[in-house]
């Protein structure tokens, strides 16, 4: 059993359709790259998951539990968290305190609490910021601190929303690093991203979202060959560009 | 700034700094300033009431950053249950006072589980709309004594019905327990998970939401938690003044001043309240002592200018301005190194 | 039926006059997403300047409203220059809390110069005059301000919807960045919405003292029941806000007479939550 299911997922803003009729599964221990064009509907479907916005129709199940219509705290209480695209830092607390907060889901001892914050500020590379206002960080490590928020609340189901746009490459490979470092560590992950090279080489599986639409589903070398992706997405120039280095995944 | 103390090495100087503090308030009451004159007495047990009620709207409003121009109707509660436990029932006041804070708390989970929904100026609106309803509906409530109020008879002075005439040592030992219980319940909450749930629904709803924080719950008992309080304050204040009547207790300029006593020392921070009420009330009561000759209402026209100051220019209040001067003191001795 | 016919019309006037003090409170909300605490201490210094200018030189308050207008715009715009403009960006309330100590402030004042008495003015051109209209009684202080309401609330929607000025004080309302990038100085255009919000104020403050005793604490009152008008009609409507006004003062007149005086306030304050709790952006908000 997939440790989430997505069950024929429809979400309508009036007569809009931002997702129509998604199904896919993440299977635990994974990484699943969600991607697709600007509008596709990804940060809605994500927004759904989430439990933020409440799905026009269908089902989704977490750990096989059914988590439809529970409210967002209830989602990150079952196990599932995410981080937002536009990165929300909560301004006027430090680092420290931002993480801690994730941190006491988990128990209200409050040493308990700080122990785990302070392997999540190692573990996203934010050491010697702890006692920063999370308001003045700059953009990098305001990812970053999304990341180790929600890491703080020992997820079993992490999702990150574009935790990499906007990023220098070296900020973007030091993300993939860690991300690598969680999948390790047994957390699986749902990752929607903007740039490609970072998804194909880390993802298991990737899922494709055209105008709220799944057009596609596989490993990353068979997304690049689908021939709907290719004309939907990511364009001849990227295709050619693969086929001359022999694929992303030795790229890294 | 403030906040960060409490996270790095320096909780043990914070702790010390507080029990000094403490330990100084209880001895005031033997000094001669304070036994020579009943006035300085009355603004010290002032200033430590108002400094508790600031702080008891702090945990909602500076905290959990959810503005109330409510909390007078709270207040009132307070102060009606202690004085209907006296005055109708002729019995003593403890058992009024915890009444009245129950039956507060009770009210505001009440009134603003539905409030909550509303945002930014039409919540604001709501809270105005609701002191206003409370007022006019004590006016005519003839069970508690509609718009003439409860006076309190002669009782037996002591802690027993929590009444003095002649003296006011006792009172000033009554007021700074309050002081202590709510100023150390805020302590407690700004080093525990609650605390820093409270300040994490503030800077961003759905972020709390997102890391598993029942958003809803928090501020709902950040409400119940400080309408309570409140009301105890309120039981206190019609203690000290032997009557109740609802314009005293409540009404949107006592709503105001839960309110802007807090922004005057600094939303949101443990030390502001005192300090606000410590600036405001000597201020005010001293006016009115001393100015009462130029006409009146001199201590509202500074109170007024203050504010409009603070809140342009520093809307962080005293603790704004004291943490600037810390910084810069700092710099200085590290310059000159 | 008559004495409910008088009831009816006797509110209708009143929330005429709500809707004429509140039509400033709109403006500016809508515009500036700013609430005015000292909105109703506006129109008792207004008042206060109508009263002394009758007083002393005997001007009738159907003139003094124009000084009042042209009083209040200097000090809605001076407000705006001292106080407003430095809150704009910072958090919602501070706007508002500012604004509630330029009320104590100016309340105060008031109290000191002028002494907490109730002020009346007499021998006003309109004052105690009533005509009586198949049975019903008008007063013709209260009827007159409740045209003044009707032309100027019309003026103020031709003036957003019409004109060129109109046309930037919604783009200023709408998105003020874009606005700026489209050449429009917003700052100005701020600083004129509330000098015309004060000047709407201004207005009602200085034909009130025909009917109406002057006294430090008499904005109050109107400023709570400006609020409830905007809120209620929804974000800067006004159409919205002269429906709510008329709503308002029929459900006071109502409640007043068939219940007991003392029950206005509760009802009107009632009705305000009953709807935004069902709407809560108002009637006519989103």
């Amino acid at each position: 059993m997939a440790l989430l299911e997505v069950r024929n997922l429809t979400m309508k803003f009036g007569s809009l359709v931002a997702c129509n009729d998604v199904s896919f599964d993440v299977e635990k221990g994974s990484v699943v790259g969600l991607i697709g064009p600007n509008g596709a509907g990804k940060t809605t479907l994500f927004n759904c998951v989430s439990g933020f916005y409440k799905p026009t129709s269908g089902r989704m199940f977490f750990d096989g539990r059914e988590v439809t219509n529970l409210p967002a705290h209830e989602v990150a209480r079952r196990g599932a968290v995410r981080t937002f695209q536009v990165v929300r830092p909560l301004k006027e607390m430090t680092v420290m305190d931002n993480i801690l907060v994730g941190a006491f889901l988990r128990g209200a001892d409050a040493d308990t609490a700080r122990e785990v914050a302070e392997e999540c500020l190692c573990l996203c590379r934010l050491e010697g910021m702890a006692d920063n206002l999370a308001g003045g960080l700059p953009t990098g490590y305001k990812k970053r601190l999304e990341m180790a928020r929600a890491l703080a609340t020992k997820p079993s189901l992490l999702m990150l929303d574009e935790a990499m746009a906007g990023l220098t490459t070296t900020e973007i490979r030091d993300s993939i690093e860690i991300i690598r470092g969680l999948k390790k560590g047994g957390i699986t992950l749902l990752v929607v991203e903007h740039i490609m090279e970072a998804v194909m080489s880390i993802a298991d599986k990737v899922v494709v979202l055209d105008s709220g639409v799944k057009i596609a589903e596989g490993t990353p070398q068979q997304i690049v060959e689908d021939e709907k992706v290719i004309t939907a997405y990511l364009g001849a120039k990227f295709t050619e560009r693969m086929k001359r280095t022999g694929g992303v995944t030795r790229n890294d | 700034m403030v906040t960060a103390m409490t996270l790095t090495g320096k909780r043990t100087k914070r702790d010390l700094f507080w029990l000094g503090l403490l330990a100084l308030f209880a001895v005031i009451p033997l000094t001669p300033w304070f036994t020579r004159s009943t006035f300085a007495q009355h603004v010290m047990i002032q200033v430590l009431l108002y400094a508790s009620m600031a702080q008891a709207w702090n945990i909602l409003g500076g905290y959990c950053g959810q503005v109330s121009f409510g909390h007078s109707v709270f207040f009132g509660i307070g102060a009606y249950g202690t004085a209907m436990a006296v005055v109708k029932f002729g019995l003593i006041p403890w058992p009024g006072i915890l009444a009245g804070a129950v039956i507060a708390a009770v009210v505001a989970v009440a009134i603003s589980y539905p409030c909550f929904k509303l945002k930014g100026h039409y919540f604001a609106i709501a809270t105005f709309a609701i002191v206003e309803i409370f007022n006019r509906l004590f006016m005519v409530w003839y069970w508690v004594g509609g718009a003439l109020g409860l006076d309190y008879g002669f009782t037996q002075p002591g802690w027993k019905n929590f009444v003095w005439y002649q003296t006011k040592d006792c009172c000033f030992y009554g007021v700074l327990l309050l002081f202590i219980l709510v100023f150390g319940i805020v302590r407690w909450i700004e080093k525990h998970r609650f605390g820093f749930y409270l300040r994490a629904v503030r800077e961003g709803q759905d972020t709390a939401e997102s890391l598993g924080v029942d958003s809803t719950r928090v501020k709902l008992s950040a409400m119940a938690l400080s309408a309570f309080l409140a009301a105890l304050c309120g039981a206190f204040f019609a203690q000290y003044n032997y009557r109740v009547d609802p314009p005293m207790v409540m009404s949107l300029d006592m709503s105001m001043k839960f309110v802007l006593i807090t922004i005057l020392g600094g939303l949101g921070t443990f030390y502001g309240p005192l300090l606000g009420a410590a600036l405001l009330i000597p201020l005010q009561e001293y006016t009115r002592a001393y100015l009462g000759g130029i006409g009146g209402g001199v201590d509202l026209i500074i109170f007024g200018l203050l504010i409009i100051i603070v809140v342009v220019y520093q809307p962080k209040g005293i603790m704004g301005i004291l943490d600037r001067v810390y910084v810069r003191f700092k710099r200085s001795r590290e310059g000159g190194k | 039926m008559a004495t409910f016919l008088q009831v009816a019309f006797d509110g209708l006037l009143n929330g005429l006059l709500y809707a004429l003090v509140a039509a400033g409170l709109s403006l500016i909300w809508g515009v500036m997403d700013v609430i005015n605490f000292a909105h109703g201490e506006f129109l008792m210094v207004a008042m206060y300047l109508s009263y002394w200018l009758g007083f002393i030189w005997k001007v009738d308050p159907l003139v003094s409203s124009v000084a009042g207008g042209a009083f209040v715009f200097i000090l809605g715009a001076l407000t705006y220059r001292l106080v407003i403009s430095r809150t704009i960006g910072k958090s919602a309330m501070s706007a508002l809390l500012a604004t509630f100590g330029l009320s104590m402030l100016l309340k105060n004042v008031c109290l000191n110069r002028f002494s907490p008495n109730f002020r009346i003015l007499q021998h006003t051109l309109l004052g105690g005059k009533t005509f009586n209209l198949a049975g019903i009684i008008i007063p013709l202080p209260q009827l007159v301000i409740g045209l003044v309401a009707l032309a100027l609330l019309y003026l103020i929607y031709l003036l957003v919807k019409k004109t060129r000025l109109g046309w930037a004080i919604q783009a200023t309302a709408m998105d003020k960045e874009a606005a700026e990038l489209m050449g429009i100085n917003t700052e100005r255009i701020y600083l004129l919405v509330f000098g015309l919000g004060g000047a709407c104020v201004g207005i009602a403050g200085g034909l009130l003292p025909s009917y109406l005793a002057v006294h430090p604490e008499v904005g109050g009152l109107f400023s709570l029941i400006a609020f409830v008008c905007v809120a209620m009609g929804g974000f800067g409507s006004i159409p919205g806000a002269l429906l709510a006004s008329l709503l308002i003062g029929l459900v006071e007149a109502f409640a007043g007479f068939y219940i007991a005086p003392v029950f206005k306030y509760v009802a009107v304050f009632g009705l305000y939550l009953v709807v935004v709790m069902v709407r809560p952006r108002g009637l006519f908000g989103w």
